[in-house]
């Protein structure tokens, strides 16, 4: 039988870990997507060797701390308002790529102005919606795009959309608006959907270094701390549950 | 050659951040201030030095940009009226928090709620106390004429980088109305990047260079211990800015039996009264402080020995009048006087006001 230092070699590497993300343990939950996102951003940040000019805003939810993770320079913003301080970032540097890393409680309740105001100027930026359809930092709270009749903890009973209103597909609302260049929606579920979501990222961060304007990419995402089931049953329900409502695939551009 | 010019308060702090090297304005629409903006929309100072102006969709997206930019390592700044000023307190305490340097203007009206638009000085408690949550403090400077809007929107870009500490200029609807001769700023050019580099290259967020470890800007700290110890970074900061950035001006009080506490417009009242009590036979001076954050505690508390009470005016219930109280730490008595509202105090009421003063004290 082959000694392990036998195999690890450089002809057989099949995966190595992007220079651009850091060394630091993920607070993630096993099953997360926030961690696979954040792999794939770091490698296309690699790839298209932009490490020294991307400029990454962070908010306000579990990838508060997303700056601990990507080797890039950062700012935390408060919740919701990722989209103004991009603004001012991507105006005041406009060499630099910079992109807004939010969840669905963050951007599409209490910061809706800013996304909305953000995208209709036609900001320059990279926009990374998270939607888990759940506040996953404060504990699995109600989250505007939740689905009818799904558990969380302020819904306990289901979301009731007569008392709270529908699941807001904000991403369609979004890609109404004439200043955003690309809207497409993904997922991390799969090999397969881990690779269109960094090709679409890639084409986003490439678009803005085009100076094409807004790029808006919703990742629909597991919280399975959250939705309280395993990461593969979880997987299972958002295929099941999310896509039907929030359905995968480019929407503008 | 120095260039005179007769302007409106706010249109001349919208002309000295363009002659100062402002890289970016972010602002909302309120009155009594709109012609800030509407002063620098006119201008369009981007074609001139590249300075950015953007009509923001509410004072919070405002604030959050002046964070992005001051984040930077730009000169930003924001300006806006009180119920706005209100809406900026989370920016605000966000930029407090991660020791960001900014200017904001608050050209005050009267409160609370949508109250007035006519001016007051009723935003004291908020401006110098912190305003949003948490433990901090602004650097407060109340401009009294249209030449110290223009002075101090320079002054303040300088405390705000030489302390990483938001400022903040307390006018009022007064002052930001008003026309007066204002000798105006030389013109500077903006910061190159070299000199962002120099100046706040240790923090800011300007992309990662390859020669240094990437930085974060943030107010977040998990652990407790390591928050304590961020605010006691803070603590000692406003020590050293208490220590050496008190700024006032006293008229006529080396002999004065009383002594006018006031500030911005209130202070130019003040000084008329003061001209009134005098030909009265009166002996009262002025004690105007010019930055209100620091307070100038300490004057206050030596012209105890001399003095028999002091009268804060002020177009607000009593807000000042607590920190000349605390200086003064029971000595003489401390009275308040002021109009609300919105209305304008005169110098005859301030003047009877003081007369009530040194009928007490008999
Ligand atoms: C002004 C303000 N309100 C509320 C909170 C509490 N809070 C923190 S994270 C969060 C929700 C985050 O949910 P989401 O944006 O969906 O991100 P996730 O944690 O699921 O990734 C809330 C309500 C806060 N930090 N600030």
């Amino acid at each position: 039988m082959a000694e392990v230092k036998d195999i690890i070699k450089e002809g057989n590497l099949v995966y190595k870990k992007s220079k651009v993300l850091t060394d630091k343990i993920m607070h993630y939950c096993p099953g997360c997507s926030h961690g696979v996102v954040h792999k794939i951003l770091a490698e296309v940040i690699e790839e298209l060797n932009i490490q020294e000019d991307t400029i990454g805003v962070s908010p306000v939810g579990c990838s508060v701390l997303a700056y601990n993770y990507l080797h890039i320079d950062w700012q935390q913003a408060a919740h919701g308002r990722a989209p103004a301080v991009a603004t001012a970032v991507a105006r005041l540097l406009p060499n630099k790529r910079v992109f807004a890393y939010q969840g669905d409680g963050d951007l599409a309740s209490i910061g809706t102005a800013e996304i909305i105001h953000a995208c209709n100027r036609g900001e320059n930026i990279v926009v990374i919606f998270i939607n888990n359809g759940i506040y996953g930092m404060t504990g699995g709270q109600m989250a505007p795009t939740t689905l009818e009749g799904m558990p969380t903890s302020t819904s306990p009973y289901g979301r009731d959309i007569a008392m709270t209103g529908h699941p807001l597909k904000i991403t369609e609302l979004i890609a109404q608006l004439p200043a955003v260049n690309f809207v497409t929606r993904q997922a991390v579920h799969t090999p397969a959907a881990v690779r269109k979501c960094k090709k679409a990222l890639q084409k986003a961060f490439e678009n803005i270094g085009e100076k094409k304007g807004t790029q808006f990419i919703e990742v629909v995402s597991t919280c399975n701390s959250g939705w309280k089931l395993s990461p593969v049953k979880s997987n299972e329900w958002m295929v099941e549950n999310m896509f039907p409502v929030y359905p995968m695939g480019d929407i503008k551009g | 050659m120095a260039e005179y010019k007769l302007m409106k308060g706010n249109e001349v702090i919208a002309e000295a951040a363009i002659r100062c090297g402002c890289d970016g304005y972010f602002g909302y629409p309120i009155t009594p201030q709109s012609e800030i903006m509407e002063t620098l929309m006119l201008r369009k100072p981007w074609e001139e030095t590249g300075m950015v102006v953007l009509q923001a969709e509410s004072e919070v997206a405002a604030i959050n940009m002046v964070y992005g930019g001051a984040a930077c390592g730009k000169k930003v700044m924001t300006s806006s009226s009180s119920p706005g000023i209100s809406l900026k307190q989370e920016g605000i305490t966000y930029i407090a928090g991660a020791e960001l340097p900014c200017l904001i203007v608050n050209v005050v009206r009267g409160g609370p709620g949508l109250g007035t638009i006519q001016p007051a000085q009723s935003d004291y408690f908020q401006s110098v106390k912190g305003g949003g949550h948490g433990d901090y403090h602004l650097i407060v400077l109340a401009p009294a004429s249209v030449q110290e809007m223009n002075d101090f929107v320079e002054l303040g870009f300088n405390l705000a980088f030489k302390y990483r500490n938001p400022v903040l200029i307390l006018s009022d609807g007064v002052i930001g109305q008003m026309m007066e001769k204002v000798q105006l700023s030389e013109i500077k050019p903006r910061w190159t990047d070299a000199e962002i580099e120099k100046i706040s290259g240790t923090w800011a967020t300007t992309g990662k260079k390859s020669n240094r470890d990437y930085h974060v800007i943030t107010s977040l700290e998990l652990d407790s211990l390591r928050q304590e110890k961020f605010n006691h970074k803070l603590i000692e900061k406003y020590k050293v800015i208490k220590e050496n950035e008190v700024r006032f001006e006293t008229f006529q009080c080396d002999d004065a039996d009383y002594v006018l506490v006031a500030y911005g417009s209130s202070s130019r009242i003040c000084q008329k009264a003061v001209e009134i009590a005098r030909a009265k036979g009166v002996k009262v001076g002025l004690l105007r402080p010019i930055t209100l954050y620091p307070f100038p505690t300490k004057k206050i508390n030596e012209m105890c020995s001399k003095a028999k009470g002091f009268l804060s005016v002020e177009m607000s219930a009593g807000q000042m009048v607590e920190d000349v109280r605390l200086a003064v730490n029971g000595k003489v008595p401390v009275e308040h006087f002021g109009r609300l509202g919105g209305v304008v105090t005169t110098p005859n009421e301030v003047v009877k006001a003081l007369d009530e003063l040194i009928k007490k004290g008999k």
